[in-house]
């Protein structure tokens, strides 16, 4: 279970202190699968990267499975089964695809499981195992093998931080199919923050985040609809698009 | 000279070490070969269509590779495992018309003691019409004495008309100085791929001079420097692409800064034709922290993180 207790997070700046998180309390039980959704900026990401240790809370405290991790460094939160896909994956020159793969599960992958990984995040596993993760990749692509990368790994909790930006329709297609996988066969959470309604659809569970805090938490059914609806009533210019 | 040469019996452990390291040699080479040991030749190895041969006015071998030759390797390794020692060697390559090989040279120093122990190779490359040449370097240094381990190569390269010569000139560790100069051209059709990699840490200084005249129609070259740069090392690297006529270069030179390392890039183009097409490009940068944090992800530490961004850049 995950445990986020008053988590706060500011950044300093020329105007004084910017609250980004803003004593936010958050669990998650063991096995769900949760998707995080809310306004940019509105601090989805930076929960991420506090829950993976990238970045270090101003206040607040996150418990795993019964133990403090809030002072705990990426690589030892890595080693508890903490995982984390990038919004924007680094790039590396030199290390192929199939050596990434590896270096994610652990140890040397054997052919079979690497193209499976490729498969299910829509890429043709014979093109792409020996390429390396370089600028000769495009941004798409990256992400994929990013997405990858943390389906190779045996994690207690999966984070995902927007994992169809930059994914063609088709591929996007093949990807809510891997993540609704990944939902029926797990034994561990995932977490994914996503816009996307067909994402949502696959959660146990929806979090809005906005202005730092939570908005709204509940099982997928009860929220989904209010929250498409609340979208059509906010926006002003739908309305305005509506009414004519 | 030895008669009888055995891998296991005519070796000791630290030359058996040094070989492993710079020519992946871990027993007595298939094809045609030179081993040569503190200044000396060792044992050496022709075959019917690789003929090796001592020079008579001064150190070193002239190696003729017959046209035609197909499939086969040529090992050079030097190594020395004395303290004091200064050796400078000439090799001549004649590399046949047609002829599909696979060079592999290297240098290794052994150094326990005291005084500088040095190897300056000047290596000619005569490359005929149509030839395929592989060659692969790797310049290696350790020991715990004090005296310096120097290695300071001369690579000249005449690329024949349609010819391809790939050269991967490779120096990871314990080399304290090394000055290297290159000089090539390339002849019409022909292509040269030139792919530099270097390490230094400590208190090493690398510099590396290269010059490729692209002298025929349609000649190609690449120039890829890939260097690290850690402790107090300095490097510098000035490859210069010269296109005399219609032709295609890219040079491109990247390097991983650390510590307290000093890295100049000076990457040159010349065109003296109005079809030469020249392309150079170079950055240095510190390892980016998004690889780090990627690989730490991983359940990585930070050390092993640098090791595997620095062992892909490198590889």
């Amino acid at each position: 279970m995950l445990e986020i207790r008053n988590l706060s997070f500011k950044v300093s700046d020329n105007d004084g202190e910017l609250e980004i998180i803003n004593g936010l309390n958050l669990t998650i039980d063991n096995g769900k699968f949760v998707v995080i959704t809310g306004p940019n900026g509105g601090g989805k990401s930076t929960v991420a990267k506090l829950i993976m240790g990238i970045e270090k809370p101003t206040g607040g405290q996150i418990i795993f499975n019964g133990t403090d991790i809030t002072n705990m460094s990426v690589t030892e939160r890595a080693k508890l089964g903490i995982g984390y896909a990038f919004q924007h994956p680094p790039r590396f020159k030199g290390l192929t695809v199939r050596g990434l793969l590896s270096l994610a599960h652990g140890s040397e992958l054997p052919e079979d499981a690497c193209c499976a990984y490729l498969t299910n995040v829509g890429l043709c596993s014979k093109d792409y195992l020996n390429r390396e993760v370089d600028t000769s990749l495009s941004g798409g692509e990256v992400k994929r093998i990013e997405i990858a990368t943390l389906m190779a790994r045996n994690l207690n909790i999966a984070i995902y931080d927007e994992p169809e930006a930059g994914i063609d329709l088709w591929s996007f297609t093949m990807l809510v199919d891997s993540f609704r996988a990944i939902g029926k066969n797990r034994h561990d959470s995932v977490i994914i923050i996503s816009h996307q309604e067909r994402i949502m659809e696959l959660a146990d569970e929806l979090v809005v985040i906005a202005d730092g805090k939570i908005r709204n938490q509940g099982p997928k059914d009860e929220l989904l609809p209010n929250l498409l609806g609340e979208f059509n009533g906010n926006c002003s210019l739908r309305r305005e698009v509506v009414t004519k | 000279m030895q008669n009888k040469f055995d891998f296991k019996s005519s070796l000791q452990n630290v030359d058996k070490g040094m070989l492993a390291e710079i020519a992946d040699l871990k027993g007595t080479p298939n094809g045609a070969y030179n081993i040569r040991r503190n200044g000396e030749g060792m044992v050496r190895h022709s075959t019917d269509n690789i003929i090796i041969e001592p020079k008579k006015d001064k150190p070193g071998i002239d190696i003729t590779i017959k046209p035609n030759t197909k499939g086969e390797t040529l090992h050079i390794p030097v190594i020395i495992t004395e303290t004091g020692v200064n050796d400078v060697v000439y090799n001549d390559f004649f590399v046949g018309e047609n002829s599909d090989v696979l060079i592999v040279a290297g240098c290794g120093i052994h150094n326990c003691g005291d005084q500088k122990s040095q190897h300056d190779g000047i290596h000619s490359f005569h490359i005929g019409k149509n030839a395929k040449l592989k060659y692969v370097e790797k310049h290696y240094g350790d020991g715990d004495g004090n005296g310096e381990r120097v290695l300071n190569p001369t690579t000249i390269v005449e690329v024949g008309e349609g010819a391809y010569c790939e050269m991967e000139m490779v120096q990871i560790k314990g080399v304290d100085s090394t000055v290297r100069e290159t000089n090539a051209t390339v002849a019409a059709g022909g292509k040269l791929v030139m792919l530099e990699k270097l390490m230094t840490h400590g208190n090493q200084i690398a510099h590396s001079n290269m010059e490729v005249s692209l002298d025929g129609e349609d000649s190609v070259a690449q120039i890829v420097s890939r260097t690290v740069g850690k402790g107090n090392s300095e490097q510098v690297f000035a490859p210069k692409a010269i296109g005399n006529n219609r032709c295609k270069a890219h040079v491109q030179c990247d390097s991983i800064i650390m510590d307290n390392a000093k890295i100049s890039s000076i990457p040159a183009i010349a065109a003296n034709h109005t079809d030469a097409q020249i392309i150079h490009e170079a950055a240095i940068g510190k390892i980016n922290n998004d690889q780090l944090v990627k690989l730490q992800t991983f359940g990585m530490d930070e050390v092993e993180a640098e090791d595997i961004i620095i062992q892909g850049f490198l590889k």
